[in-house]
């Protein structure tokens, strides 16, 4: 498989010539650099509205609570970027918050063979999806709402639509407690720690061969497969991250929210829009993991804004769906730097020149 | 050249489907759609801004608020050990013609079991058809569920009267005005229509079953926080969703009297989820302190007391529903607080009437069964009778003496 | 009775080749056929997948009936039919907007907002009066048209992705529907609530003549105009459509109006039925995912280019079959979505693999062709 990506182009991407800072530069103008930006736009504005915001103690708690929404996003990300959806993500956190509840009850015994199990359904129905959609060849849009419909309506018909209660409250300190007396911050919510390995592990995958051929996958799979790539079981590999992200999600979500029927509900579309929101182009190929959570982060610090606005509530999700246009319509500009290079005859534009946005060509 | 070609189907479709709505509404004038086209140039946001005056109250019904003020405290017929028999002396209607022998079949409406208060009534609904089906007054209950779809819930009770050789209609109406016409259909067929928990707009069926309603709910709850705050104290009201009649004069009573007594209320939607409730009052809490917490459904009462003591903040004043989860973090905490109730045992009545209408014994028009709050002081007695039950399972559910109580619920045996 | 079970297979021919009408039928002349290529040259592979589909809904038909019979119940009784038709209307006008959108390589999320401001608009323009009904209908079906072209423009002039785009605008719309709107709000005329009750002999509502109208003027479109060989086009590559000289606003645009219309007629059929406008109606029918799942499960590929009204229509009908026998057997409502999961996925993919397979080269054939290098590339959504 790794001969498969042993083939660099021997023009580097303009991304990755020039110094440290003109690439920093170069990159903050594409979409996944953009997010950035808007998340420190928000971070300024959020702080400006509540300077309480700002301190380190109520920041880390900030970042400790989205930790569950941008490690679902990162699992989004290795789906999208393959060129997929993942729509079963939030029934997949419903099934572990009620297996959370139901089988391990207040029997802390049973915490660590919960978690073992919670871990083998990820992996089930990350391959249920990915076998789906690759070997069956069923869009994965409409796998993964089948799972989703499915496995949202067999655990709630086995457990009468409700889990008995929450789960020990060992096992809730993972999503609910921290280290405690830690300098500076106060406490550090175990739920960061996991955030932040997650993240560096994500990083790590995406520089591994598999990142490599996940993102060539997504972007030309006919070009993937000619050179030797397995591309069913590289897809299949990203549905798998995908349900174990959602899995450690959910285990996040019982401690800090509690056993509910709704947990999870609508998580699929909030990573969707993350990733998105990321810099990350839906249909493959383009988009960096990191990227990814930032855009959960910048969703997440938005909700908190229009809280602390005090922001009518009715109004609300006309406020999110307006910056969600926007922020991609803004970065859908900035592409005019990276956009499809290998798509073109001629070395990547220069910066200088952006392509012409498509709607000027095309004239008979 | 290719122009041509194309033209003729389009003409052909386009005479079709004038037609179709020729046959449909033949009084539509043509000239008529001349009109109104000042629009057109508009965004999609200001259209009909004119005719909806954006009114805060408009929920807000005095006539109905100052009955259901009156009502928390009538007196009820009946025994009160039987609460889902007990009404409020008024109209009774006479069933004498609907007076059956031997066994019959009731079809059964129902809106949705999409959330806890649902499902525990139906258990509850189930046990009772079986208690029932043992004495013979009910052959078989028909059941079709709507999924919380307007839409379904017509063709339902539709299919209901053509397919369902029905003997009697129950309906739990997924919404008020959308079902009236539906509703009016099943009393059409001469057969008796219990409706019950939401209301529609004719008075056509034979009963019409419901606690007092969400104006007492929103007084209970809102005149004890009023009680144990002080005037420009902050309260943060967590709503379910917008839109919701039950739940949206809830909010209309609670919100007119924080108003009226000086406290300060912010509202939320949280689709019930318990992590949007935490993230709403760990951002309520980070800026300034809120002293009181207001639900118009307790479900995710305890996410909602557990963003204070993560937070570290003192516990406030809170009102909930007497949903399991809520009273047992309520005795735990000892926080000050209020479990209103929206009678789950209504779910019993509506089979209990049918065996009243069967036997051809009158009913009230509109039976309103009592509607009271759990307090502190007889939390321990609901606590103790509900022992073992699950976290999603609701007090005041009674059904304790009918067959299955305890495991049934216990096990949340859904059919 | 048997009205459906004659038309079921033979839908699928009927409205499809209105220039060869001799040609009805599974065991099709080559001639004809051969004349459809030349017609539009990707009629003959559309074949094989919708054909599959109505085979699909024959077996849950089948099924259906079978079961029914087991309850007791006659499956071709007047009510079951008036049933079943009637809940494919809704959903049906909405999928085949969706099926528009998905074709030119967007996608519409916005839908259950757009239904539910429909039936509000009209609802409040109307006011019960018969006199109102066609500036209420116009002042709809404008609002939703300028909807959809705020979506055509973010997708097609900013370069926003179909389904962020529609899940903003979608957004918007819904927060100035629970603002501006709470509860029921207006009332239908008279006139609209009696179609909604109305029909050809008890059997078939005037909602699904309206139905099969809007279905056989939406394939017209696809296949004798420029337009809709455009969409097409551009759904199959945008960039190859743009190079070939075809202007790429234009139909996405048209795609998204032409949708939010459809829908806001849907919207109106529902208003029809209700008899009040509601700002949660769209939301309650989950009309978002099920028009997406109807529409792929109708054999048009999700990344666009690929598909056709007819088998969208197949896609919605086994949607309704399966909901109506599984309301006649009283399943547990939370095993519904478990079955429907199941049945979606299933019937996708009984055809999915073999209609991708299958599928010629897009450029005379001379390319090598590695059927599962197609297969892949059939997965792969051509982002904007």
């Amino acid at each position: 498989m790794s001969t498969a990506t042993s083939s660099p182009t021997t023009r580097p991407l303009p991304l990755t010539e020039g110094s440290f800072l003109q690439r920093v530069v170069r990159g903050a103008v594409t979409p996944g650099g953009a997010v950035f930006i808007l998340l420190a736009v928000l971070f300024v504005a959020v702080v400006a509205v509540n300077p309480s915001f700002g301190e380190p103690p109520q920041l880390i708690r900030f970042i400790g609570r989205t930790a569950p929404i941008v490690i679902a996003a990162m699992g989004q990300y290795y789906v999208i970027v393959s060129g997929e959806f993942d729509l079963s993500m939030g029934a997949v956190i419903a099934t572990q918050v009620v297996i959370a509840g139901n089988y391990i009850g207040e029997d802390e015994s049973r915490v660590l063979p919960a978690i073992g199990l919670m871990l083998l359904i990820g992996v089930v129905v990350g391959l249920v999806n990915g076998l789906g959609t690759t070997l069956l060849k069923v869009p994965s849009f409409i796998v993964t709402l089948g799972t989703m419909l499915a496995l949202g309506g067999l655990v709630r018909f086995l457990t009468g639509g409700a889990a008995t209660g929450n789960p020990v409250d060992t096992f809730r300190e993972i999503g609910r407690g921290g280290i405690q007396d830690v300098p500076v911050l106060e406490v550090l919510p175990y739920s960061v720690i996991i955030l932040v390995a997650v993240a560096a592990g994500s990083v790590w995958l995406m520089r591994s061969p598999f990142g490599r051929t996940l993102i060539a996958a997504g972007d030309n799979p006919d070009a993937a497969t000619l050179a030797g790539a397995h591309v069913w079981w590289i897809k299949t590999r990203a549905f798998i991250l995908s349900s174990l992200s959602a899995t450690v999600a959910g285990i996040l979500l019982v401690g800090y929210a509690g056993v509910h029927p709704s947990v999870g509900a609508g998580y699929e579309f909030q990573a969707i829009t993350a990733v998105v929101l990321g810099g990350v182009v839906l249909g493959g190929g383009r988009g960096w993991v990191l990227s990814a959570a930032a855009g959960a982060l910048a969703l997440e610090l938005l909700f908190s804004f229009l809280n602390f606005q005090e922001v009518e509530s009715t109004w609300r999700n006309s406020v999110q769906g307006l910056i969600i246009i926007l922020a991609v319509a803004v970065a859908a500009r900035a592409w005019s730097l990276g956009r499809r290079p290998s798509s073109r005859p001629a070395p990547p534009a220069p910066p200088s020149t952006p392509a012409r946005p498509g709607t000027e060509t095309g004239d008979n | 050249m290719r122009h041509k070609i194309h033209r003729a189907p389009m003409a052909v479709a386009s005479a079709l489907l004038l037609g179709v709505f020729a046959t449909s509404c033949s009084t539509e004038d043509p000239t008529g759609s001349t009109t109104g086209t000042d629009e057109s140039s508009e965004t999609s946001e200001s259209p009909d801004a004119s005719e909806s005056p954006a009114e805060e109250q408009e929920w807000f019904d005095q006539e109905l608020y100052d009955t259901q003020f009156e009502q928390r405290s009538a007196t009820f017929e009946g025994d009160p050990e039987e609460p889902y028999l007990q009404y409020i002396d008024g109209e009774m209607t006479d069933t004498a013609e609907y007076k059956a022998n031997g066994p019959m079949k009731a079809c059964f409406a129902n809106a949705s079991i999409s959330n806890p208060w649902r499902q525990t009534g139906w258990i509850t609904m189930n046990q009772q058809l079986k208690d029932l089906q043992d004495q013979g007054v009910i052959s078989e209950m028909e059941t079709r569920d709507a999924g919380d779809d307007d839409n379904t819930q017509i063709a339902d009770i539709d299919y209901f009267i053509s397919e369902g050789n029905c003997d009697a209609f129950i309906i739990s109406p997924n919404s008020t005005a959308a079902m009236t016409d539906a509703v009016e259909r099943a009393c059409e067929t001469g057969k008796p229509v219990v409706v019950f928990d939401r209301g529609v707009q004719t008075d056509c069926a034979t009963t019409f079953i419901h606690p007092i309603g969400g104006f007492a709910w929103g007084i209970d709850t809102a005149e004890f926080l009023i009680d144990n705050l002080e005037e420009g104290d902050k309260v943060v009201a967590l709503r379910i969703l917008p839109g919701v009649d039950v739940l949206e004069q809830r909010w209309a009573a609670a919100e007119k009297l924080f108003e009226e007594n000086g406290i300060e209320a912010v509202d939320y939607f949280t689709g019930a989820d318990p992590t949007e409730i935490k993230k709403i009052i760990t951002d309520e809490l980070g800026k300034g302190e809120v002293q009181g917490v207001w639900m118009d459904a307790g479900d995710g009462a305890v996410a909602a007391i557990e963003a204070f003591e993560d937070f570290g903040a003192d516990y406030p004043v809170m009102t909930g529903e007497d949903e399991m989860s809520f009273l047992r973090k309520w005795e735990e905490t000892g926080l000050t607080g209020l479990a209103p109730v929206y009678s789950n045992f209504q779910w019993r009545t509506p089979l209990l009437a049918l065996q009243k209408i069967f036997a051809g014994e009158e009913v009230p028009k509109e039976w309103v069964l009592p509607q009271t709050p759990i307090t502190e002081d007889e939390r321990a007695d609901y606590l103790e009778a509900n022992d073992g039950m699950p976290d999603g399972h609701y007090a005041k559910f009674g059904g304790e003496n009918l067959p299955g109580y305890p495991e049934v619920w216990q096990e949340r045996q859904i059919p | 009775m048997s009205a459906t079970a004659a038309r079921t297979p033979g839908t699928p021919e009927s409205p499809r080749t209105p220039s060869t009408p001799d040609g009805p039928g599974a065991t099709e002349p080559k001639e004809s056929a051969r004349r459809r290529r030349a017609a539009r040259p990707k009629g003959a592979r559309r074949l094989d997948s919708t054909a599959l589909i109505y085979l699909v809904l024959v077996g849950v038909v089948v099924v259906s009936v079978v079961l029914t019979g087991i309850e007791g119940r006659n499956f071709f009784s007047q009510g079951n039919i008036w049933a079943i038709l009637t809940a494919m209307s809704v959903l049906g006008l909405i999928a085949i907007g969706q099926t528009l959108v998905i074709l030119v390589g967007s996608l519409d999320l916005s839908v259950p907002y757009v239904v539910s401001l429909s039936t509000l608009i009209a609802a409040g323009g109307m006011k019960g009066l018969d006199a109102n009904v066609p500036a209420a209908v116009f002042n709809t079906l404008v609002v939703a048209a300028v909807i959809g072209l705020a979506m055509g423009v973010l997708v097609s002039v900013f370069d926003v992705h179909g389904f962020i785009a529609s899940l903003g605008v979608g957004l918007i719309v819904s927060g100035y529907l629970a603002t501006n709107y709470q509860g029921s709000h207006g009332a239908a005329a008279p006139d609209l609530r009696l179609m909604g009750r109305s029909g050809i002999a008890s059997i078939i509502p005037t909602a699904f003549l309206l139905l099969l109208v809007a279905a056989a003027l939406v394939t017209l479109v696809l296949r004798y105009t420029r337009l809709g060989h455009h969409l097409y086009a551009i759904g199959g590559n945008r960039d190859v459509a743009r190079m070939s000289g075809v202007r790429t606003a234009l139909p996405v645009i048209s795609a998204h109006v032409m949708c939010s219309v459809l829908v806001a007629i849907a919207g109106l059929l529902l208003l029809s039925r209700t008899g009040v406008g509601s700002p949660t109606i769209g939301s309650q029918g989950r009309y978002d995912l099920l028009s997406i799942a109807a529409v792929v499960l109708g054999g048009t590929l999700l990344a666009g280019g690929k598909g056709s009204v007819i088998g969208t229509m197949g896609g919605v009908a086994i949607f309704a079959v399966l909901d109506n026998v599984m309301g006649v057997m009283q399943v547990n409502p939370f095993l519904k979505d478990f079955v429907r999961g199941l049945v979606i996925v299933l019937a996708v993919a009984v055809y999915a693999r073999r209609s991708v397979v299958r599928r010629p080269p897009r450029f005379g054939g001379t390319r090598p062709v590695l059927p599962g290098a197609i297969a892949g590339s059939t997965q792969k959504g051509e982002g904007a």
